[in-house]
């Protein structure tokens, strides 16, 4: 396993697998987005408080979901590349930030829009939408850290340790905001406890959770590709690639 | 290397640093000097009621002494980066980490000290009730010591670039928010009359963990800005 790791490591055998990966993860996405969406947004009947506008949570809760998954996924491969010194493993990283930030500020937007017409006001100092909001600056930092560097190894090994700092700090950071909301604030905001939500409900939601995440891995290789082709554009494998 | 050297060594750099901050006044006044400035120009922006000043008051204590030690935090490494010391730091026998923890000390003794001695000061003018002067003092002597232990981790990946000093702020803000939260939530506590032990032994928490490893943070990204 070890040197099939290795071998993936390697930034001609990412290129080719990654080529040939992306076609199914992209079409994948758009099947299980379509069926997600329709059976969401026509299917699912309306909810018997929030009537039709529920249905937002099809792109909310997919999107706050993948906000942290990247997160997660991100310093995973920034400790990979920082530790075996794996090339690849950098390019994933740098890839992933921008996704991930799209995502927290997908999640935001959407959950603002939801929140006009259910809370009546755009924003809430909620603990949630808080600590998602952090998670946005921490992605920013993240991203504004690696453009400061001109080298590539050293922009990739600053973002992993600032990633992995982000990484230990995140459940701090969400509790502690969870704990300022209940004790300062009080319950005013209703809580939207999942009243175990139903199948018919449930299903195009996972639908649309699976579908979000072959879009974040295709587009994660589409990226990580392009970094690639710049990372490496003076080396022979590729210029022989490319003018094959 | 023995122990004993090793203790003199981080003495040395202790001393050199506080040295060095009382020659040059500004390093440790101006941070202060910005936390008292800043801190008294909320009353101008908002209002000098009472009631609206005791709201406000330990949020905008807070926020000013961590904007003072984010400021100061910029030259953390800068000068030594700048003269060559910080190489001669990264080829002797001595642990980094505990370098950096040398560094923080002095660090914390001329930036943390100082705004922890004008606080209660600050306090009387921003009309903080006087039974919560003392828990504001403890936030402080808590708290303090965590900006500046969170922020050489910024300092450190950010000090061979130019501009560090804007970055260095987007990059360590958000990870203050822990720290801010339960410091005016212990203070909130003390004004209304309420225990406020809860909160400060979670700051106290802060205090250890990050004081453990940031060090250790600080050290690998000053490692990869020497690279």
């Amino acid at each position: 396993m070890w040197t099939w790791l290795h071998k993936l490591g390697s930034p001609q055998r990412f290129y080719s697998l990654s080529g040939r990966l992306i076609p199914w993860f992209a079409v994948l996405s758009v099947l299980l987005m379509a069926a997600g969406l329709y059976g969401g947004l026509v299917l699912a009947p309306p909810d018997y408080q929030q009537g039709d506008s529920y249905r937002i949570i099809y792109i909310h809760v997919p999107a706050a979901w993948m906000s942290m998954f990247v997160y997660v996924s991100m310093a995973f491969a920034a400790a990979v590349g920082m530790i075996w010194r794996i090339k690849v493993a950098d390019m994933v990283a740098r890839a992933s930030a921008p996704l991930g930030a799209s995502f927290t500020f997908l999640a935001l937007v959407t959950g603002s829009l939801w929140g006009k017409p259910m809370w009546g006001a755009w924003w809430v100092w909620d603990a949630r939408l808080t600590s998602e909001l952090l998670l946005l600056f921490l992605y920013i930092g993240f991203m504004a850290l690696q453009s400061a560097f001109d080298d590539r190894r050293t922009a990739a090994r600053a973002g992993a340790v600032l990633a992995l700092v982000g990484l230990v700090n995140i459940p701090i950071i969400h509790y502690s905001v969870e704990w300022w909301n209940t004790l300062h604030q009080g319950p005013t905001v209703t809580k939207f406890d999942a009243p175990s939500i139903h199948l018919s409900m449930l299903i195009p939601l996972l639908l649309m959770a699976f579908g979000f995440m072959c879009y974040h891995a295709a587009m994660v290789l589409v990226r990580a590709r392009n970094e690639l082709i710049e990372w490496e554009r003076n080396s022979r494998w590729l210029q022989n690639l490319i003018t094959e | 290397m023995n122990q004993d050297s090793l203790g003199k060594a981080l003495y040395a750099l202790i001393r050199r640093d506080l040295l060095l901050a009382y020659r040059s006044r500004g390093e440790w006044l101006n941070p202060l000097v910005f936390f008292i400035i800043v801190a008294s120009l909320f009353p101008l922006a908002t209002s000098a009621e009472q009631q609206v000043l005791a709201l406000l008051g330990p949020g905008v204590i807070w926020v000013a002494a961590l904007l003072a030690t984010l400021l100061s935090l910029d030259g953390l490494f800068r000068a030594d980066y700048e003269d060559g010391s910080l190489e001669q730091w990264l080829l002797s026998p001595y642990p980094l980490p505990l370098i950096v923890l040398a560094k923080l000390c002095a660090h914390w003794l001329t930036t943390g000290l100082p705004l922890l001695i004008a606080a209660p000061v600050m306090a009387v003018l921003l009309r903080l009730p006087d039974t919560a002067i003392a828990t504001l003092v403890a936030t402080l002597a808590l708290g303090t010591p965590v900006l500046s232990a969170i922020g050489s981790i910024g300092a450190a990946l950010t000090v061979s670039l130019r501009r560090g000093g804007m970055l260095l702020a987007l990059l360590i803000l958000p990870l203050y928010a822990p720290a801010l939260i339960f410091a005016t939530m212990a203070i909130d506590a003390a004004i209304h009359g309420l225990q406020t032990t809860g909160h400060l032994l979670i700051l106290g928490a802060m205090l250890v963990l990050s004081v453990m490893f940031a060090p250790l943070a600080a050290a690998a990204a000053l490692r990869i800005s020497l690279d």
